[in-house]
């Protein structure tokens, strides 16, 4: 078994796990982010409210969340939060997939708190007298945050969310843990399959990290396209 | 509730101890700790390859940064859980597999995080330093390095609290750091799971936001023996 | 005591120092000043390498600095030179600026070292300050610890990279009384500078600078009275009367 070979993995039925592994790991994170970033924009918006109730709400969401790891959040709510549901709604969720669900409820919550501070600080980076300007002009506070201050800050902005959108890629790792047979969880069956596990983490490592450049690759490129422009 | 504190409550903060080895928040805090400093030395060698002018150490450093930065850090833990009876040629325990982990893992953003406290001195600093006849190893370590740890301290403390929040990954490698405890006692007493993962999210929650704040009072109160440009 | 011969340097394709030719023997004092961008800083670093050289040979007591049997760091432990923004170390205290070197470098023991260091902050007045980090110092201060610094190794030779151009006007003159001391001694000194009354007073020589090349060299009295080159006589009369030739005219 000393020999390297990367056959077992290039092709054949382990092959295939590994693909439909790194596909769910693809999926995850792209429905984590689609649900995430709205998430994330209320609550960055909520926090410079002008009411203290709302700026409350998002500051406990994003302290309570962010301050606990992410394998805790999974344990959650694969284990703890379905005994809250009813037996019929519970039972349904069973039979439906509730390690996927878990994993993304866990993995939203917790992609939004982190990409909420970045959306603040890039709002925060906008001087407060645009907001005035809006407001003068006879904007309310939603519709200047949706006009002028959103449009600004992006520039300042993406280049942070692309780094937590490269942070949720590896973090849907750890989905593994709950049972969601991503491409982790299928880099360990594998190996447990073929005693190959260099092999496998080889392979497996490098779906991780080719997806991560190209992340990476796409912050450039936008730093680039997009330099951040002062008034 | 309480009875559940009463009856695991030192399991769950000190494990086995001294039945057997030691476990939960002290397990976690230990290795925590013990990897963030094992981890500051491989930090500093890595961030001044990483600076180095010599293309040899600088280029391959440089791309073990990145390829361990898009590498999640389960993967790294599994790597090193496979590779390290391999290496020393016996079995390795959990602790020293996640220490290993963690110690790469974290010395790779420790790396970064030096790497900007060394950058952004002002050039003057090495300058007279080296003027005045030390080399280039004694200007970091007598006058560049002193000063940049300094300016770090708030981003080092951030980076303790990642840490014992990437400890909770020994759960995977039965490691009884915290969280392998809590699912422990669950599996104990399979009619409160709600109770004590929110203990165990409440635990987390009081020592990283404790950290945190401590990180940033330390901001505020460390301005004054910085060098200003 | 120093010695360029035909030195030249390029930033790419912009000829920095161009042909320079130049002696100071020990024990002189010589200024030299030119516009901003002439290389007159980019000279003077060279002589401890902080600057590189891409041909010509500079000599320092006898020795050709670019050797290779010639370790830079001892060489610069013997040139003590003093920088424009005094870059004194903000950790240590003015004490410890003082004597990291000769601990650490030239091995002296704790007690000497700080003897010595103390002897150097009297003459420059600074003994009071000892214990103080140089954030509490002004610029004036600091440049004189600066300068305690630099003599504290003991070096044969001083050079100062227009070390009162930072300060504010009232602290210049505190500087220059120090460095007009250690003129006074008998130390060889190179200073680039601005400051036209020290130059007067102490140098011996004065060299003028432009676009990379010495254009005159002179003594003081006539290179301030009767300047020859045609750019030098430019310099000093837009030093003397910044708003006389060229300026603009707002009655226009």
């Amino acid at each position: 078994m000393n020999t390297f070979d990367l056959s077992v993995v290039l092709s054949g039925q382990y092959h295939e796990w590994l693909v439909s592994g790194f596909l769910l790991s693809i999926q995850l994170a792209l429905i984590t982010l689609v649900i995430a970033l709205p998430l994330a924009i209320v609550l960055a918006v909520l926090r410079l409210a002008p009411y203290a109730p709302l700026r409350g709400i998002s500051i406990i969401y994003v302290e309570a969340i962010r301050n606990v790891p992410l394998l805790a959040h999974m344990l959650f709510w694969y284990f703890g939060a379905p005994e809250l549901l009813p037996a019929g709604i519970k039972a349904w969720i069973y039979q439906h997939n509730i390690e996927a669900v878990s994993a993304v409820i866990a993995l939203v919550l917790y992609t939004a708190a982190y990409m909420a501070e970045d959306i603040r600080s890039g709002l925060r980076a906008i001087p407060k007298e645009q907001m005035e300007a809006g407001r003068t002009l006879g904007f309310g506070f939603i519709s200047t945050m949706r006009l002028v201050i959103l449009p600004q800050s992006l520039r300042v902005t993406v280049p942070p969310l692309i780094s937590q959108t490269l942070n949720l890629w590896k973090n849907t790792s750890i989905a593994m843990v709950i049972g969601v047979a991503e491409m982790m969880y299928q880099a360990q069956q594998v190996e447990s399959a073929t005693f190959r596990g260099f092999e496998s983490f080889a392979v497996t490592t490098a779906g991780y990290v080719s997806v991560s450049i190209v992340i990476t690759l796409l912050s450039s490129w936008y730093q680039q396209r997009y330099p951040v422009r002062s008034a | 509730m309480l009875d559940i504190i009463q009856t695991y409550g030192l399991y769950y903060l000190i494990g086995q101890y001294p039945n057997g080895p030691l476990g939960g928040l002290l397990m976690t805090l230990i290795l925590a700790a013990s990897a963030l400093v094992l981890a500051f030395p491989v930090g500093v060698v890595l961030a001044l390859c990483r600076i180095s002018p010599f293309a040899i150490l600088r280029v391959p450093v440089t791309g073990m940064v990145y390829v361990l930065r898009g590498t999640p850090l389960l993967m790294v833990i599994f790597w090193a859980y496979f590779l390290l009876p391999t290496l020393t040629g016996q079995r390795t325990d959990q602790f020293g597999t996640m220490l290993v982990a963690l110690v790469i893992f974290d010395g790779v953003y420790l790396a970064e995080i030096i790497r900007a406290g060394i950058l952004g001195l002002p050039r003057g600093q090495m300058e007279s330093s080296r003027s005045l006849g030390f080399s280039y190893l004694s200007t970091m370590l007598l006058v560049i390095l002193p000063q940049a740890f300094r300016n770090m301290l708030p981003s080092l403390v951030n980076q303790f609290v990642s840490t014992i929040k990437e400890t909770s990954l020994g759960y995977i490698i039965s490691l009884s750091e915290v969280s392998f405890v809590a699912s422990q006692i669950s599996a104990q007493l399979p009619t409160k799971p709600i109770e004590i993962y929110a203990l165990l999210g409440l635990t987390y929650f009081v020592m990283c936001f404790s950290l945190s704040r401590f990180a940033y009072w330390l901001e505020k109160h460390l301005a004054v023996r910085s060098a200003k440009v | 005591m120093i010695k360029l011969e035909n030195v030249n340097k390029w930033y790419g394709s912009y000829h920095a120092l161009a042909d320079i030719n130049e002696t100071v023997a020990k024990g002189e004092v010589v200024v030299v000043c030119g516009p901003s961008g002439s290389g007159k800083s980019t000279m003077i670093r060279t002589l401890n390498r902080l600057e590189a050289i891409q041909s010509g040979n500079i000599f320092i007591d006898g020795v050709d600095i670019h050797a290779r049997s010639v370790s830079v760091n001892a060489l610069r432990s013997r040139i003590g030179f003093v920088f424009q923004q005094f870059n004194l170390f903000p950790h240590l205290t003015v004490l410890q600026n003082c004597t990291l070197a000769p601990r650490r470098l030239r091995k002296l023991p704790a007690k000497e070292a700080n003897d010595l260091a103390m002897s150097l902050l009297e003459r420059v007045g600074l003994a009071h300050k000892a214990g103080a980090y140089p954030g509490e110092l002004s610029g004036g201060q600091q440049q004189r610890v600066a300068i305690a610094r630099a003599l504290a190794m003991n070096p044969p030779v001083m050079l100062f990279d227009e070390p009162t151009s930072a300060l504010d006007p009232e602290m210049v003159g505190e500087v220059l009384q120090a460095m007009k001391g250690l003129a006074k001694e008998g130390m060889t000194m190179v200073c680039v500078t601005h400051e036209m009354g020290f130059a007067r007073e102490v140098a011996d020589r004065v060299i003028f600078m432009d676009q990379g090349r010495v254009l005159e060299r002179a003594t003081p009295e006539s290179f301030f009275l009767t300047p020859e080159h045609p750019r030098a006589q430019r310099f000093l009369s837009d030093i003397r009367s910044p708003m006389a030739g060229g300026g603009i005219s707002l009655a226009s």
